[in-house]
This record gives C-alpha cells, sequence and structure tokens, in this order.
C-alpha cells in the first residue's frame, strides 16, 4: 500500500485551461518525495487535489489505501499539508492555531494540548506560544505552518515551498527539521524552486510539465544520466584567459577562478595533467550544485535527458 | 473520527472571537437600542398612544429586540466566514476531515450564540423602559431562536458567494435593514392601506417580529403557525442551499 496513489488525474478549470492531463504518480511509505515544475506546471493544482481544496475532473487519489471520494476521512485523516502561502489567522495566537487544527482532527483536548506543545517544541516555537501570529517572522510564520500540519500525526506530509524567502540559515534549520520528521516515519512530498533542496533532500522525484509527469525516478538514477559534472577550480596564480584542453569546456569566471565542464567519459584525472603541462596550479576544487537544475532545465524542454 | 471536537473547535472559535473584539460586536447594539427606547418608546412614543391594546413602548420592544438579534447573527457568519476566506485559512477546515454540516453548523451556532446573546443584552436594557410580562415564553424563546438560525444562515450563504468586503455589506445594507424596519418593527401593518399591507406580508420578517411580539405582549397581526412554517421553511431551503454551495465548492475551492 503506497503512501500516495494517484490515477488519471485530471483537471480543467472553468476557463477551458487543462491544468493536469491524466496524471499517475506512487510514492511509497516513508519517502521523502519531491514534486517539481515550472510555474504553472500544474503542481499546486495537484497537491491542492490531493489536498481537497481543489476539485479534480476525473482520475482518483488515494492516501495510504484510503480513496479521498469514498473514504475522505480516513485519506484525509493521513494528510497533513504546509501550504505555499501563510494562511492562517494572523490575530490568533501561535498555540490556538495549532491547538484549533488537532480540534478539526478530533483529538481530544488532553491529546491536542500534548501534540501542540511537542509540534511547537520541535519547531522551536513553544516560547512563542502566547504571540499573535502576525508578529511572528517569516520564517516563524512557516515553521507554524509546519506545527499544525504535524499536529495531528499525519502519516503523509505535504511541504510546498515551504523555504521559499526564507534566509539561508532558517533554510538550513528547516531541512534539518524536515529530514527529522522523514526519519521518525513520516512520508513527506515537497515541492521546491530551490533544486539544490530537493537534491539534498529527497530520494525520488517527479518533475512535472505542462500537466504531465515527464520523469518519474529516483534521484540518484535521474543524477546519474547527468554526463558532465561541474567543477569550480581555483588556481594559484591568475590567468589572462581560459586555457583550451580538447574534451572539456573551460569558462574563466575571475582571474583565478576557472569553471571546467568534465565529460564523465574523460574524467579529471586528463584535466590536471593537460593544466599541469601548462603550469596552471589548481588549489583546491569544488562540485557546482546544479547538477539537477540542469536535468531540470533539458526535462522542461523536452530534450532527452541521455543527451545532457 | 469524532466530528462533536470539530464542532466544538469551531463553535468556541466563534465564541472567544466576538467576545474578544466585544466593542464592535456587543456594546454597540446596547448602545443603538437604548437609544431607540428613548427616542422612539418613551419621548416619541408618549405621543402615539396604544397600539393594538399595547402601549407604544411595548409595542416596539419585541421588534427590536428582534431586528438585533437579525442583524448580529447575520453580521456574524458573514463577517467571520468571508474573513476566514479571505485569510485562507478555510483550507485549515478543508484539509481536516471535517465534513460540510459540521462546518456549517459550526458556523450558524456562532452566529446563533452571539444573535441570542444580542438579544438578551437588548431585552435587559429594555426591562429599563418597559414593564413587559412574557405571555408566551415558548413561542418568544422559539421563534428568536429559529430567526437566529434563519440569518445565521442567511449570512453564511452572503460569505460564501462574497468575492468582497463591499459583497458583505451590500444585502445587510440594502436589503436586510428596509425588510426589518418595513417588517412592523415600529408599526402594525394594520395601520397602512391594503395595499401596503399586502406588499407588507410578503416580508418574511414580519412574521418573525410578529409572532415575537405574540409571545412577549400577546400582540400580533399574523397567524402565528404560519410565521413557524414560515420561519422553519426558510430554514430548510437555506440549509440544503449552504450544503450545496459547500459541496460543490463554490466560492470556496479553486
Amino acid at each position: 500500500m503506497n503512501a500516495l496513489s494517484i490515477r488519471n488525474l485530471k483537471k480543467i478549470y472553468n476557463n477551458g485551461f487543462e491544468a493536469l492531463s491524466g496524471i499517475d504518480l506512487e510514492v511509497e511509505p516513508g519517502d521523502f518525495f519531491a514534486l517539481l515544475g515550472p510555474n504553472g506546471a500544474g503542481k499546486s493544482t495537484t497537491i491542492g487535489i490531493i489536498s481537497s481544496l481543489v476539485n479534480e475532473s476525473s482520475g482518483s487519489v488515494s492516501i495510504f489505501g484510503h480513496d479521498l471520494k469514498t473514504e475522505r476521512s480516513l485519506a484525509k485523516s493521513c494528510l497533513g499539508l504546509v501550504p505555499q502561502e501563510v494562511n492562517f489567522n494572523q490575530f490568533d495566537t501561535v498555540k490556538s492555531i495549532v491547538f484549533n487544527q488537532a480540534g478539526y482532527y478530533g483529538l481530544p483536548r488532553k491529546l491536542a494540548l500534548q501534540r501542540t506543545e511537542h509540534c511547537l517544541k520541535q519547531m522551536d516555537l513553544w516560547d512563542k506560544r502566547d504571540t499573535v501570529s502576525r508578529r511572528l517572522s517569516g520564517g516563524m510564520k512557516r515553521r507554524v505552518m509546519i506545527a499544525r500540519a504535524m499536529v495531528h500525526a499525519p502519516k503523509l506530509l505535504i511541504l510546498d515551498e515551504p523555504t521559499a524567502g526564507v534566509d539561508i540559515e532558517i533554510r538550513r534549520s528547516m531541512w534539518k527539521m524536515m529530514q527529522e520528521v522523514n526519519q521518525e516515519g513520516t512520508t513527506i512530498i515537497l515541492t521546491t524552486h530551490y533544486l539544490e533542496e530537493a537534491e539534498s533532500l529527497c530520494r525520488n522525484i517527479a518533475i512535472i510539465d505542462q500537466g504531465r509527469i515527464v520523469e518519474n525516478t529516483d534521484m540518484t538514477s535521474l543524477l546519474a544520466r547527468l554526463h558532465v559534472d561541474h567543477f569550480v577550480l581555483d588556481l594559484a596564480e591568475p590567468l589572462a584567459q581560459a586555457p583550451i584542453i580538447s574534451g572539456y569546456k573551460i569558462e574563466r569566471i575571475a582571474a583565478k577562478v576557472l569553471d571546467v565542464a568534465v565529460p564523465k567519459e574523460i574524467g579529471l584525472n586528463f584535466l590536471f595533467s593537460q593544466l599541469s603541462a601548462q603550469n596552471i596550479t589548481v588549489v583546491s576544487l569544488k562540485n557546482k550544485s546544479n547538477r539537477l537544475e540542469q536535468l531540470f532545465m533539458n526535462l522542461i524542454d523536452a530534450k532527452p535527458a541521455g543527451n545532457i | 473520527m469524532n466530528y462533536s471536537i470539530a464542532f466544538r473547535t469551531i463553535v468556541t472559535k466563534e465564541i472567544f472571537r466576538f467576545i474578544r473584539i466585544w466593542p464592535q460586536t456587543l456594546l454597540p447594539p446596547a448602545i443603538t437600542t437604548a437609544l431607540y427606547f428613548l427616542i422612539f418608546g418613551k419621548l416619541i412614543g408618549d405621543r402615539i398612544g396604544a397600539i393594538n391594546g399595547a402601549s407604544y413602548m411595548d409595542y416596539i420592544v419585541p421588534g427590536i429586540i428582534l431586528m438585533s438579534v437579525i442583524s448580529h447573527s447575520y453580521a456574524n457568519v458573514v463577517s467571520s466566514f468571508y474573513s476566514t476566506k479571505f485569510q485562507r485559512n478555510i483550507e485549515e477546515l478543508l484539509v481536516a476531515p471535517v465534513p460540510n454540516w459540521i462546518i456549517l453548523c459550526g458556523y450558524v451556532s456562532g452566529g446563533i450564540i452571539r444573535g441570542l446573546l444580542v438579544g438578551f443584552v437588548v431585552a435587559l436594557i429594555s426591562l429599563l423602559f418597559a414593564d413587559i410580562v412574557v405571555k408566551d415564553m415558548f413561542i418568544a424563546l422559539s421563534i428568536m431562536f429559529l430567526t437566529a438560525t434563519l440569518f445565521s444562515l442567511a449570512g453564511f450563504i452572503n460569505a460564501v458567494l462574497a468575492e468582497s468586503f463591499d459583497d458583505i455589506s451590500i444585502i445587510p445594507n440594502f436589503i436586510l435593514t428596509p425588510l426589518s424596519y418595513l417588517g412592523g418593527v415600529f408599526y402594525s401593518v394594520k395601520m397602512l392601506p391594503d395595499i401596503w399591507q399586502n406588499i407588507s406580508l410578503g416580508n418574511p420578517i414580519l412574521y418573525m417580529i410578529n409572532a415575537f411580539r405574540y409571545g412577549l405582549i400577546g400582540v400580533t397581526d399574523v397567524d402565528i403557525q404560519l410565521a413557524y412554517i414560515m420561519t422553519v421553511g426558510f430554514i430548510l431551503a437555506l440549509t440544503l442551499i449552504s450544503l450545496f454551495l459547500l459541496y460543490k465548492g463554490i466560492g470556496i475551492k479553486n
């Protein structure tokens, strides 16, 4: 039984726009799954249908084996949603937002209070429990939404761009929190525009474009299709222009910094020997974290990934 | 799934909401109606004399109480549910396993409670000006409750269909208030020419005000049974419309 099973899901809006053209998707229990796609690709519509915020035109969705149409209450009980935009009452306190959500899921008062405390502590918000939510920072508001989504201990948590617009420090701490939640057994579906985020956190991935799933595989296999790795080399001495070495695409991005596209079939050894031959000393190198970005751009441009 | 907890959560949240802002929700009707009683009932009423055997002050008390119930039960639901839609925290309920009828019952109950609370506040103030011996407590309370229910439902439908804050003020200002004033709050429809009497009989608020007036002081222009039938009929119709809107997601889902 999968955490999420989507069959031939279609959505045509009243204005005739076809947001989803019959997608199929399976997410296994315990997975950390990335759902990526450009703006308007159909991600939000898909999440909206899964979380009952959008009515589907046809097709089916089941969450942990419970069909969203025929076992609506059971299916919804398994799901927690962290939406893209802040959608809680900004005049309520942090604690009441989370506590009320527990009530909507039918948790008895005592258990609701315990779960509220647990989730707020997990999100590092317990000290802010009596603060009116509109006074919180952007990062804290997002954490309130995560705490709210987790208060009923959902088996499936959907995070719709949870780190959008937050600074890198908060983003990293949120990644840690998400990983902890996943390690505790919660299946997570993540949508994000930070591809580095998906690459770091997720084990499996689906890419959606123009209402169709254009890729659905595990992250390792997807990245393995990348035939070229990009490295940044820091040099000991400045160069006036980029060296020319057959088989490599080398770009000078600063006097002492080169960006090198390294085909996997050639590798790095030949590069270093050629640089040595030209008396160029490499002090350090680092892998550029844009691998998924390249694949993503190629996939949504409908180019076969193998040609990357 | 224990739906009673979800229901209690919505109702409690609603009660806290209007109590938290009591200077906007509970105080104004107390002041406004005290002025009505003073100006219309005392100063002008003394010169008007009795209507259908009741003093003018006694005659207007039931209408003013019920008018407050109507406007506040309506206002509570329309403003609360529209704000919930506007801030998108309606999504908290839509995502959760809360059936549509619980959402409806929760918000309508909030409206009923505020409507009745305001009604009792106004009734208490009326005691400063009138000495009313209640004729039939059951009729008075049941009509008050049914009226609060009906206008809470109407407020809910308005909120669901509203697309802007303007939309939630149009019906109270241009339909509800005129119908309340023309529903015999300050006069008996028997005082009107025949044609206006007949037109007034098409106003549902007339029946509720007169039934409530009968419950309080034993005076009415309409048949009490008909008043009950109309009120309950409207409640059933508006309940079905509300549930249909929620089922279809009109105004609340993308």
